[in-house]
């Protein structure tokens, strides 16, 4: 009985996998068709592209992050709080390599922000350094799933891989400087006297069934949320396409303009937007001529440090570690998009 | 006459346990209280790293997501077995 059910199971993610994969190839053709050949619209004209790019881009957007967060959830279900706990306990003392450890573990181990005292309370109880526990905090909402399905999807696996790559360099960063300044006295004291004693861990002991069942769910319950997002951000994308000149920025947010990272840093640090909501803006200011690092900058500083997860960590953090905690990770962003304005 | 807790700081997550709890104990028709704790103190006397948690009858049965109806329904009974 159990094998027959397995087989099912097995059969039914064949069938979705070949059906994804050929709704994504074959959506450029379709659109193509659609556009030009059935609501007859002309070829090279503003009017017709832009509505060829909608037609195009919000399918093959809402299909990649359905794909990517279906892989994401099942390899997140390999991981757990408890388990990313034991591993930085084990591996995570010596700074440096803890935080590494940490930022990467920040990616893979479900998380979400309102768990951030918990987790935080658990971390340095079990003695997980101070900054390596920072690296995980940081890590965690920085490098966001949906903003990576995005920037593949829209701009390239290039801008997607830095995307990763200075949201980690950030978060080991700005961790290890939080450890090296020595700020346990910013802890509220009531931390330090609290008992943990480590919970069961489920994540090793759910079959492939209950994986699959929980990736499901994830895409619905994601894609669910930001669809909307989505369309609106592209039709706006569609909409000024070919209208607003293409270097309408260039002046105040291209390479040139060395103050534009810090601005866009102060404008992105107050503002909060879950990563859906900022895409839109950021693809809008790469085509009108903003450089990649001061875009990137902008949205890290709206997605990372939010003003709802500062206020839950200030249950357990003095004001001087929130405030040495959102300066460090703001310059921290700086240096980043200097570098990809230098490097790109 | 069962104690159930929902562990959370008030987050939407939290709020979802909590309905989808409320639900089941209707339908199941069981004599329960339902408490909502907030207070981080006596959350982390439930050793868990994230939240929204499940405590039923002072056990923790779930931690860091929101379980589905036919979990808490099956938790539920076995509880009152």
């Amino acid at each position: 009985m159990r094998h027959t059910g397995a087989t099912r199971t097995y059969a039914m993610l064949g069938i979705v996998a070949i059906a994804w994969w050929l709704a994504y190839t074959l959506l450029q053709p379709a659109t193509e068709f659609l556009t030009f050949a059935v609501l007859r619209l002309e070829r090279g004209s503003h009017f017709g592209e832009a509505v060829a790019f909608f037609l195009y881009d919000v399918p093959k957007i809402l299909l990649l992050l359905s794909g990517m967060i279906f892989v994401i959830t099942i390899i997140r279900t390999f991981f757990s709080a408890e388990r990313t706990r034991r591993l930085l306990g084990a591996h995570g003392e010596r700074e440096g390599v803890g935080n590494v450890l940490a930022a990467l573990l920040g990616i893979v181990t479900p998380f979400c922000s309102c768990s951030a005292v918990p987790l935080f309370i658990g971390f340095v109880e079990s003695g997980i350094p101070l900054g390596v526990t920072f690296s995980f905090l940081i890590a965690a909402p920085v490098i966001n799933e949906v903003a990576l399905v995005l920037l593949f999807g829209l701009f390239g696996w290039r801008v997607a891989a830095l995307y990763v790559a200075s949201g980690l360099t950030i978060a080991i960063i700005a961790g290890w400087l939080i450890g090296r300044l020595r700020l346990e006295r910013w802890v509220e004291d009531f931390v330090w006297q609290m008992q943990f004693t480590a919970a069961q861990d489920d994540a090793t002991q759910m079959t492939w069934d209950e994986r699959l069942a929980r990736a499901g769910e994830a895409v619905r319950a994601i894609v669910g949320k930001v669809w909307l997002y989505v369309v609106v951000g592209i039709a706006v994308g569609a909409g000024i396409h070919g209208y607003v000149p293409t270097d309408a920025l260039a002046g105040v947010m291209g390479k040139s303009a060395w103050w534009s990272v810090p601005v866009a840093v102060l404008i992105g640090v107050p503002l909060y937007s879950n990563a859906a909501g900022v895409i839109p803006i950021v693809s809008v200011l790469l085509e009108k001529g903003a450089s990649l690092g001061t875009a990137l900058a902008f949205m890290m500083a709206v997605i990372g440090l939010s003003l709802p997860e500062t206020i839950i960590l200030r249950r357990v953090l003095k004001p001087p570690l929130i405030a040495v905690f959102v300066g460090v990770v703001a310059l921290a962003i700086v240096v980043t998009g200097y570098l990809f304005n230098w490097v790109m | 006459m069962l104690s159930i807790k929902v562990l959370g700081s008030g987050c939407a997550n939290c709020q979802k346990v909590e309905q989808v709890t409320k639900k089941v104990i209707a339908t199941l028709d069981v004599d329960a209280t339902l408490q909502k704790v907030t207070a981080m103190p006596e959350i982390m006397k439930y050793s868990i790293l994230s939240t929204p948690g499940l405590v039923i009858n002072e056990k923790l049965v779930c931690a860091g997501r929101i379980p589905s109806e036919a979990e808490v329904t099956a938790w539920i009974t076995n509880a009152l077995a």
